[in-house]
This record gives C-alpha cells, structure tokens and sequence, in this order.
C-alpha cells in the first residue's frame, strides 16, 4: 500500500478539490470513466457528509496494488456528531438535511467494499474500496 | 542611538546595497525568480533597494514604495521576491551597523536590531498590504466574472429556452439555476426549458435534488423542464445512487431535447430543399441546432 494523501474538508469547494484529487488518482491506477465518475461522485458525497454534518474533517486515498488486487481506498474521517442509528441512514430516502437521502446507501452501491463505524459524539469513519476489474 | 544607525546605514549604503544585491542574486538560483531575465532582476533589485533606502531616509513618503509594488505585481513576481528581499536587507544592514562599531554589547545588538526593525516593518506592512489587497481585488473581480457566468439563460426561439450548465453545481450556484430558471421562463413566456448538464463532471445527490427541485418548480408556472446532456456514466451513477428523476423527461442530448422541445411546442423541423414553400416560418434558426 502506498502512503495515502489526504484532502481537509472544510469549505464546500473543499469537496471539489476531494473529487478532482481522486479522480486523478484513480485515472492512473486505471479505472475507466464510468468507474471514475463512481468514485468522484462516492467521494463527493462522503465530503458533503462531513461538510453539512461534522462541519470538518479529511478524506484520505490509499492506492491498493497488490498481486491479485488492484484498487483505491477513500477514508472519510470526522469528529462530528456521530451517527446513532446506522441502519436508519443506510435506507433509501432518510435524510435530516432536507436532501433525498440517497447519499450514503448511494455510496455503498457505487462501490465495492463499504464499512461505517460511528461513535455518538466522537467522529465517524467511513472506508469504502473500488477494485479495478 | 536610532539617528546614529541610521547615519551609518545611510553613509555606508553602497556597501550595504553590495552585500544586499550579491545575497539577492545567490538566493535567485534555483528558487522561484529562476525563469527572470537577469537584466529585468538587476534593475528591480536596484529599484527595490532605492525604494528601501529612500524610505529609511524620510520615513514619511508612501508613494515609491506603493509605485514599486504596483511594478511587482504586475510583473506577477511572488509576494516572496518581497519579504525574502526585506529579511535579507535587515540581516545584512544589523551585520554592517555591527562590523562598523567597536564596542558591542548584548545592549547594543539589541538596540540596532530594534531600529532597524522599525525601518523595515513599516516598509513590510505596506508592501504585504498592496500586494495582498491586490490579489483579493482580482479574485473580488473574478467571482462576480464567474457568478455572471454561472447560471445563462437562452431564450433560442419562441417559447423555447436553453440554460447550458458548465462546471461545479455549488450551494449557492444552485440557488442561481433555480432564480434565473423561473425568472427566465416567465419573462421569455418559455413553454419548454432546457437544463444542459454536458458540462457538469458530477451529479451527486445534491446536485440531482437541486435539478429536481428546479424541474418541480418550472412545472409549477406551467413550463416544462427538459433535462438533457446526461452521459452514459452520469447515467450509471445516477442509477447506482438511486436517485428517481422520473418526473420530468430526460434525454441523451441537446439535439433530441430540441426536439421534444419542437413537438411540445407543435411545431418541426423541415428540410428545405425537399419542401421549401412549408420552410419560411422555421428557418435559420433551427439550423444551427
């Protein structure tokens, strides 16, 4: 694994500069555009989570190239208010800012690999994976 | 004690200005003025350290320091070149207020580093302030460039209205779509209006409730909202989001939302030649379509 690079997320045109660095990383480990447009839209709403909800916080790539696999790995990390109940925020169409509330459940299907742990008023951290096919 | 260094630096000022320029051009290797023709750096820097020396003098002139500022920024040299300059004098004047003084004390260092200070930081504080204040001048310019350029509305013929969407959908962008959208629709009596979102690198959930409030909106005054320029991975992601734009039609292109847009309005495209007589109410036009 090769070390990561993080974007801070503080401002909202922070989330723009998250996605434009992950695109270009996951260009070159040689995601196509469709798989490229998932992962900048999956970072983008990981970074508006943490801007509306946390206020701040990072999103961090690692590059995966191991012998089998190949892939990018986004970390969202905060110390926001946490998230108290993870089944809830992960159906379809439950949203407390008013949005559509397709972000997260949205996330875990534009990619591969999703794991959410959140502790009530400590942070949330999202980790989630594409796999290059 | 203030007036005495300053005779000094004064009297010895081509020494100074010497060691100054030498420390000055050894700092251009391999730094960020490297791309400057020498000439052009010469001149500057002699130009600089007049600007410096005459401030020293009569510590109440503004006017060569704002004109000298003036000259950096639009040479778009870094605010750096500025302050590096600055430090580099006031190190090398305490050295030579120091070197020229036979007895040297810890009372002593510390008074002529305190004058010399107070020479130079009024001179920072000016040259910072204009360089800055400049740059946010510019970018005060481009966000009301940009914010022009945001939200445009086409009205391309009688009742139909184009709004081409290039770049970044933010919060307060998103506000201006929907403003500019209704107030358009009305003004231009639009029947049809058409979103283009080709320009648009991602549609994420927030974009998407954006487009579709806009959409609920243009059909509460009686319009109907086209959304077109949806790409094949736009597409995909949108289904991977699940988000549901089934209220109002969509289409791959501009091309064929025109065309809806046509047949909305009762109206078509015609060939010319093959029918030139029906072609004299729908002409230019809708060729460049």
């Amino acid at each position: 694994m090769k070390p990561q690079s993080c974007v801070n997320i503080k401002k909202e045109w922070d989330i723009v500069g998250a996605r434009q660095l992950g695109r270009e990383i996951a260009k070159k480990i040689g995601f196509g555009i469709v798989d490229q447009a998932r992962i900048a839209t999956a970072i983008s709403e990981l970074a508006r989570n943490i801007y509306l909800y946390a206020e701040q916080g990072q999103i961090c790539f690692d590059v995966i190239d191991t012998m089998e696999h190949k892939g990018i790995c986004v970390t969202a990390n905060d110390s926001g208010p946490g998230i108290s109940d993870i089944g809830q925020v992960m159906q379809d169409g439950y949203t407390t800012s008013g949005g559509l509330g397709a972000g997260l459940p949205g996330v875990k299907r534009l990619m591969d690999e999703f794991d959410l742990k959140s502790v009530e008023n400590k942070g949330t951290q999202i980790k989630t994976t594409k796999w290059v096919r | 004690m203030d007036q005495q260094f300053k005779r000094i630096a004064i009297e010895h000022s081509d020494a100074i200005v010497q060691r100054w320029l030498e420390e000055i051009n050894s700092l251009k290797e391999g730094n960020y003025t490297a791309s400057i023709s020498d000439e052009l750096f010469e001149s500057t820097n002699r130009e600089f350290v007049n600007v410096i020396f005459t401030s020293i003098k009569n510590q109440g002139s503004t006017a060569a320091v704002e004109e000298f500022s003036e000259k950096i920024i639009n040479l778009g040299w870094p605010l750096s070149y500025i302050t590096d300059g600055l430090q580099v004098f006031r190190r090398e004047t305490v050295d030579y207020i120091l070197s020229q003084s036979d007895k040297v004390d810890s009372d002593f260092i510390s008074n002529v580093l305190k004058s010399v200070d107070l020479w130079v930081e009024p001179l920072i504080r000016q040259l910072v302030n204009e360089y800055s204040g400049s740059w946010e001048h510019i970018l005060s310019l481009q966000r009301v460039a940009l914010q022009e350029l945001s939200a445009p509305l086409i009205p391309v013929m009688d009742k139909i209205t184009i709004m081409p969407l290039v770049g970044t959908i933010d919060t307060e962008r998103a506000k201006l779509i929907m403003e500019n959208l209704l107030e358009g629709a009305i003004k231009h009596n639009s029947e049809v209006v058409l979103m283009d979102i080709t320009g648009v690198p991602v549609v994420d959930t927030m974009v998407a409730h954006h487009i579709i409030q806009a959409a609920e909106a243009v059909r509460l005054i009686g319009s109907t909202c086209i959304l077109v320029g949806i790409r094949p991975e736009i597409a995909q992601t949108i289904v991977n989001l699940g988000i549901d734009l089934g209220k109002f039609p969509t289409k791959s292109s501009l091309r064929k939302g025109f065309k809806t847009a046509l047949e909305i309005t009762n109206r078509k495209v015609i060939d010319l030649k093959s029918q030139e007589e029906d072609a004299e109410n729908l002409m230019g036009s809708l060729d460049g379509e």
